[in-house]
């Protein structure tokens, strides 16, 4: 597990390496988006709980709604901003 | 078999997710690496909806369990409304409004991580690792939420003063090892009580407020970027928890490249990455006073400008967030094909820095079709100001002021700049005479070569365009 980690650390660095500063805006906003991978955690928690307890339902919900909207809208907003730069 | 086919999804989504952050630093592959990112996403969570298979406490497998109806109605709920809201707001959204979005989003996710873990919690009291997972999760993804909402309070102008209680830095400092050290002791000590959980909530929503409120608005890319990493830090910790490879490699790449592109920002404005968060000017606490001597300031009328710019071999525009907040984008691309028809040379030099995040000003300037090679960095453009006729310098300030490299008791001094003052004429578009974001007054307004062309952005250009016109 460790050693997963490690290495991602180190890809995640080599990958930013040398990225020009025009790009930094979409890339983060491309970062951001992929973050939203927690949506999985949420789907995972909802499909685990149990359907009478009405609390964990709501907020099982509520984080499934809040990652979705992290992970569409990062993908959405970050594809406009590079539209742009795809030049005739 | 299920289980298989699932972790052939999670590895399929973090490969595209690698790739695709990789090709989004190039601007040629970028829109297709986040294509690439996007496809992987769904890759994922379709799996994990329709490949789940139950544990029990031993993690033993009961392929007989079937997830209730109401369950799967809620989620597929969620995600519908969550992709036609997300969808309709990104796709609405303003250009200039970009970077509150991204601020926005980001704290979405910091508040599904903090979710997440406040529905755990009660699972696996007494599981020291996960227990850990869970309340870090808890504590960052609510200080992400917490701090985004203010910074897009910030950047939307609502909130624009940076607010410093007394001694704010040790307060905030308190408050932070207060958080963690209330959660080390609910996972010490088994706490088991709900309140409890939610109190250490609140105080980790309260810290974010607490973190983000004295920064400036200047320097909020830079919080935004860090929030953002703090975001995959809190989704990587959800990973750890269920031992779920996608969530583990999405949330430590953003983590650490979301680091990473942070410390390139700070670097970019050459102030270390303490001092934004510290403060030292980004409110504008100490004014730099200049010298008494500064001279004169000239103001120049359209039609003179007009005449100027037609007879100009090379014209370099610099824009700044003053063309941004005055939506003058479209008007300036006017002016340069007009410029460029009469046969006038025209660049844009573009500073590591202008706007409110890096690259803020080319995918503004892309918006309004300028052609992405037009742009040119301050590192190529420098040598080039020696043979420029005109820099028109558009709502940008602290990043052409001189002060940067003469003065050393500025408080920017060392931060490299655009060096307009080796043109032969500089125009400066303002509104007013007020200081810049960094509240430093600026030396090349007095400049002998310097002409000040006051107005709104876009109007003045306006006007221009028209004057230009009729030559």
């Amino acid at each position: 597990m460790v050693y997963f980690i490690v290495l991602s650390v180190f890809v995640g660095i080599e990958v930013i390496g040398g990225v020009p500063t025009v790009l930094h805006t979409p890339l983060m906003s491309g970062a951001n988006a992929i973050h939203g991978v927690v949506i999985v955690g949420a789907i995972y928690v909802m499909l685990n709980v149990n359907p009478d307890n009405t609390l964990a339902l709501i907020l099982g919900s509520l984080a499934v709604l809040l990652g979705t909207l992290n992970v569409v809208g990062g993908f959405v907003v970050t594809d406009r901003m590079l539209e742009m730069f795809k030049k005739k | 078999m299920k289980t298989n086919l699932l972790e052939v999804c999670y590895l399929i989504g973090s490969i595209t997710f690698i790739l695709g952050l990789k090709m989004m630093g190039n601007a040629k592959t970028a829109r297709k690496g986040n294509l690439i990112g996007a496809a992987g996403m769904i890759i994922a969570i379709l799996g994990t909806v329709f490949l789940f298979v139950k544990k029990d406490e031993n993690g033993v497998a009961d392929y007989n369990y079937s997830v209730p109806g109401i369950v799967y109605g809620l989620i597929g709920g969620a995600i519908l409304l969550g992709t036609i809201i997300g969808w309709m707001t990104a796709k609405k959204v303003q250009m200039t409004k970009m970077p509150e979005l991204v601020s926005m989003f980001n704290g979405m996710g910091g508040a599904c991580a903090a979710l997440i873990g406040l529905m755990e919690y009660h699972n696996n009291i007494g599981h020291t690792g996960a227990s850990i997972a869970i309340v870090l999760g808890v504590i960052i993804g609510s200080i992400s939420f917490s701090g985004s909402v203010i910074a897009f309070l910030k950047l939307n102008g609502t909130m624009n003063q940076p607010i410093r209680l007394p001694a704010y830095n040790i307060i905030n400092t308190i408050v932070m090892i207060g958080v963690f050290a209330f959660g080390g002791y609910m996972v010490f000590n088994h706490i088991e009580s709900s309140s409890v959980l939610y109190a250490l909530f609140g105080c980790a929503i309260i810290y974010g407020i607490l973190f983000t409120v004295p920064i400036g608005g200047a320097d909020m890319p830079v919080v935004i970027s860090l929030l953002n990493s703090f975001t995959g830090l809190a989704a990587a910790f959800g990973g750890f928890l269920y031992d779920n490879k996608v969530m583990l490699t999405g949330g430590i790449l953003v983590g650490s490249a979301g680091t990473l592109l942070t410390l390139v920002m700070c670097k970019a404005m050459n102030r270390p990455l303490s001092n934004v968060i510290f403060g030292a000017f980004g409110g504008g606490g100490a004014v730099a006073t200049g010298n008494s001597e500064k001279g004169t300031i000239k103001d120049i009328s359209v039609s003179d400008l007009a005449v100027l710019m037609n007879y100009s071999k090379k014209i370099v525009i610099v824009p700044g967030y003053g063309l941004a907040v005055a939506q003058a984008q479209h008007v300036i691309h006017e002016l340069e094909l007009l410029l460029e028809e009469r046969g006038v040379e025209v660049k844009y030099a573009i500073h590591p820095v202008a706007g409110r995040m890096p690259g803020h000003m080319n995918v503004l300037l892309a918006e309004s079709n300028v052609a992405y090679e037009k742009l040119v960095e301050m590192d190529d453009i420098n040598p080039e100001f020696e043979q420029t006729d005109v820099v028109l310098v558009v709502g940008a300030n602290d990043v052409v002021n001189p002060a940067a490299k003469t003065d050393p008791s500025s408080p920017i001094y060392g931060m490299p700049i655009l060096e307009v003052n080796k043109a032969k004429n500089i125009i400066i578009n303002k509104r007013s005479m007020n200081a810049g974001y960094a509240g430093i007054d600026n030396l090349l307004f007095y400049d002998p070569k310097s002409s000040m062309f006051f107005g709104d952005a876009k109007k003045a250009l306006t006007d221009l365009v028209a004057e230009l016109k009729t030559m």
